[in-house]
This record gives C-alpha cells, structure tokens and sequence, in this order.
C-alpha cells in the first residue's frame, strides 16, 4: 500500500497496516530484559529502571528473573572469563526472539581491564550483540538510546525474505556453542561463526 | 610494639632452633620485616599470635611477591695464564617465592608486623606451611596465592584455586607468565600493544 | 433454537474458550509460518542461574516440611491483626487489649502444644 492512500485512509479514520509492523510494534514495545549484572555498569543498568529514568517508558521494565521469559539480555558489567559460558548458557537459554544489547567498555572489548589475564575481551566474542554502548560506564541516557536504537532495528525487520532476522530464519541457529575451561584460556578463545573482527592494515 | 631485633631475640629464644632474620627494606617507607624459615614458621607463628604482650591475633593481609632469578655480574681477579687480570663472572642468583603476612595486635593495638615466607625456588620445590590454622582469616587469601603465584600451602584446609578456574594451569601473577593474545583491537595502540599489534601483523603477513 | 436460560451460558463459555485458545492458536499458525521452532539441548536444559546442573533435578521434599510452612502461615498471618491493632493500640478500651490477649494467648499455646509434641524436631 502505497503512502498517498495510506494518508487518505487516515485522514478518513481508517488505520490501515501491515502484519509486518504490527508484528514489529508489538515486539519493540515489550522488550522484557533479562535481570542480571555483572559489575558496576549494572548500578547505571538499575537507575535506568528507577523513577528518574524510567526505562517502562520503552516497555522495557519487565526485568525478569529467567531466561525463559526474556526478550533482551543486557550485558552490564564486566564478563570475566569464569562467568564467560554461564552468560553464554544464558543466552541459550533464551526463546527466541533475542537481542543483547553490551553495555559498558567491559562488556563490548574488556574496557580497563583489557589487559587482564582473567577477563574476556568482549562478550562478542561468543553470542552475537546487537547494540553496543561504550562508556564507563555509560548513563542511563546512554542505555536508553540503545534500547532506542534497538527498537529501530527491530522496526526495520522484514517477517520473510533474505534479510530476516535471525529468529525467522529456520536455518539458523539459536544456539551458540558455550566455551570451556581450558588449561591457559577459555576454549575456543572465540567463535569464529560470532566474531568477526574488522582488519586493520598496520604495516609491520 | 617491641622493635623486630626484640622480637626476633623472643622468637629465637621461644622456638628453639629457628632462625629468623631481619630483611631491611632501602624504599621510602622503610618498613623492615622478619623472614623466618620455613620449618619452624608455624611454630614461630604461634608464639606471635600466643604470648600475651605481643599476641598478633589479626593477620590483616597476605600477599605474594615473585622474585625471578637474577644474574649478578661480579668482577673477580683470576690468575689466567700467569698474569692476574680481571675476569667478569655472571652468577645466577635463583629466584624464590615469597608469602608476606602483616599481622597485628586487636588486643594490645599495636601492628603491622610484616613476616615473610620464601620458596627454596620458582619451580620444584614451593611449598610453605600455611598460616591458616593458626590465623583463620589467611584461607582465601593464601588461596589466592596459591592461584596466582603457584605457591602450595601445607596444611591449608581447603586448598583449591580461588579467582581462576580449576584446569587452569598457569599462575598469573609471576612475571614470566604470558598472557594470552587475544586483545588489541583499537585504531590507535601505542607501547605494548603497539608491539602486540605489529607481532601479529608480522605473524599475519607471514602464514 | 430454544431459548432455555442456558444458551447465554453456552455462548459465554464458547467465547471464555475461544478468547483462551485464540491466542495460542495464533501463536502456533505463527511459529508455522514465520518463526520457526528452534529446540536445542542447552536450551531446554533446567535453568540454574547459567550453570549446568550437577544433581537430578526431581527431588523430594519430607512431609515434615509442610508442618513448618503451617506453623509459620499461622504466626504470619497474626501479625496481619497485630498490625492494624498496634495502630489504633492507643485509642482502644481495655477489652480490645485483652481480647487481641487471648488471640496471642491462643496462638502460642498451640506453638507449645506443638513443640512439646516434637513437631519442630527435624528428624
Ligand atoms: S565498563 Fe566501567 S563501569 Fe562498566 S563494568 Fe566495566 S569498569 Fe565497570
């Protein structure tokens, strides 16, 4: 339906849609996240859900203690690697359709302790994230402009065709594998499936 | 609190054949500490915490340090072929462990005694009797130094590693140990991460 | 058709089941046509807190128990009247008190009763 029309139906009092957006408006708008921190960003994750900033203006105050009731996995904190295959099990553990939102320079790269011996560089590595959000930690501003951002990309999904999501595509899978305990590092260190790093071309 | 010379007297005279000696500390805080040896630090460690007017009841922080061997470049005069000249020798001094306690008194209000322990070496030999039936309060702390620096506590109740995972094998906390390469993506590193990054490339542009 | 007292009752419930399985029934049509299911063994695996679980999962609890969980409902529920009793506590003539005496009275004499009979030893 082309927008001319659409515009004369509502000027008529005709609303007109498509199953498509109903659809998308149906799931932006009750984004229900899972309830889990992991370090100091979740203090800004918990403020984001307090009166002041009131994250149930999104529809996204329905923190829930189960994987199985959760749309959206907020990674707010540090993921050391010890904690590193329970929030991938997590993440499995969660009906589709999923969306992660990595909060905080931790969670998206290792932030300040990037260096570390015990802390996974960026959760990335293994479940694939949607939005990002540097800081540290961010605002809750910031988490909310990236549930903002998240709704768009939610908005924009088509139910068929090649680019579906990830959940309407049979052939994809909504497991990713969870890494084990090695002698030296997680293993494997990173899913290549998942992690896909942009090449910097630095001479040598 | 009674100088470390007194309390290193008590202590020879309390347990006999134990020897203790004062390690000077040349850093600005100047806190010299004890070193006892191994075989009788339990012992030595009772009549500290036991003898009524020192009675160090409060074992406030264990921590590890790591010593790498070191080699000592000595001038020694040798008679080479009838003429005595100069001979540069390197010595290799080896490393060892150590384990620091500071200890204080909540009875008497005084403190921090600062005791240490040491390794024979890095590598075979790297125990030391733990401190935790005596202080409660070191368990998760030599833990800790059990994960991190490698060393192992006789006598510790429940010694497993702490921060790190139980197949784990390295200790990260002694200088020789290499992390693992798994981070640098940034668009403008600089000193180690720099060499890090053009390692890699290097490594890249060769396979 | 015959208009008996019933049919409203009849259609009300067709339209209680209706209005229950409509949902399900859409979201069944859906997951046929978009979504498809995606079963996996981790993720019907039991949730604990992102571990793997380490113990059968079925396990039974002593009837004991139940004895516990009504004692304490009793007391839990006595403060429900304690609390509006301890408001008005000022205002209220010396019958009340003795009154709301007797209840108190009542309800630990049958904790007595109870712990003298053993109930509270776990065996
Ligand atoms: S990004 Fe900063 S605030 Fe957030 S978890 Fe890491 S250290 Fe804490």
């Amino acid at each position: 339906m082309d927008e001319g029309l659409r515009n004369e139906l509502s000027k008529a009092g005709v609303f007109t849609t498509s199953l498509s957006e109903l659809y998308n408006w149906g799931q932006k708008n009750s984004l229900w996240p899972l309830q889990f921190g992991l370090a100091c960003c979740a203090i800004e994750m918990i403020a984001a859900s307090m009166a002041r900033f009131d994250i149930a203006r999104f529809g996204a105050e329905v923190f829930r203690p189960s994987p199985r009731q959760a749309d959206l996995m907020i990674v707010a904190g540090t993921v050391t690697k010890k904690m590193a295959p329970q929030v991938v099990r997590l993440y499995n553990q969660m009906p589709e359709p999923k969306f992660v939102i990595a909060m905080g320079a931790c969670a998206i790269s290792g932030g300040p302790f990037k260096q570390g011996y015990n802390v996974l560089k960026g959760i990335d590595r293994y479940i694939p994230v949607d939005v990002h959000i540097p800081g540290c930690p961010p605002r809750p501003e910031a988490l909310l402009h990236a549930l903002m951002t998240l709704q768009k990309k939610i908005e924009e999904q088509s139910l068929t065709g090649i680019n579906r999501p990830r959940q309407m595509d049979p052939n994809q899978t909504g497991e990713f594998p969870i890494p084990t305990f090695g002698a030296h590092d997680l293993e494997p260190p990173s899913n290549p499936e998942v992690w896909r790093p942009i090449k910097i071309d630095r001479g040598s | 609190m009674l100088s470390l010379d007194q309390i290193k007297l008590r202590i020879e005279q309390a347990v006999p054949g134990a020897r203790v000696e004062l390690v000077p500390n040349g850093a600005l805080a100047d806190q010299a500490s004890l070193w006892l040896d191994a075989a009788h630090a339990v012992e030595c460690a009772r009549f500290l915490r036991e003898t009524p007017d020192l009675s160090f009841d409060y074992a406030s922080n264990v921590t590890g340090v790591d010593w790498p061997d070191t080699t000592v470049k000595t001038k020694v005069k040798k008679v080479v072929e009838g003429q005595e000249t100069d001979v540069e020798e390197s010595v290799v001094k080896p490393g060892f462990l150590e384990a620091v306690y500071h200890l204080y008194s909540m009875t008497r209000k005084h403190g921090p005694l600062v005791i240490r322990l040491r390794t024979a070496n890095r590598t075979d030999s790297v125990r030391l009797p733990s401190f935790t039936p005596v202080w409660r309060g070191a368990e998760f702390q030599e833990r800790e130094i059990f994960d991190l620096f490698g060393i192992v506590f006789d006598g510790h109740p429940d010694l497993r590693r702490l921060l790190m995972w139980d197949g784990f094998q390295d200790h990260p906390m002694r200088k020789d140990y290499v992390e693992p390469d798994d981070y640098e993506y940034e668009p403008t590193p600089h000193d180690e991460v720099l060499e890090k990054a053009q390692s890699r490339a290097a490594k890249e542009a060769n396979a | 058709m015959t208009d008996s007292a019933y049919t409203l009752l009849v259609v009300f419930l067709g339209m209680a089941v209706a209005f229950a399985a409509a949902p399900l029934a859409i979201a069944w049509l859906w997951s046929k046509r978009f979504a498809p299911r995606k079963p996996g063994t981790v993720k019907k695996d039991v949730y604990e807190c992102g571990l793997e679980s380490s113990t059968k999962n079925w396990v039974q609890f002593k009837s004991d128990y139940y004895l516990y969980g009504i004692l304490f409902l009793v007391f839990d529920i006595e403060t429900v009247f304690l609390l509006p009793f301890a408001v008005s506590f000022k205002s209220l003539p010396i019958g009340a008190v003795v009154a709301m005496l007797v209840f108190l009275l009542l309800l630990v004499e049958g904790l007595v009763w109870a712990w003298r009979k053993g109930v509270l030893n776990w065996k």
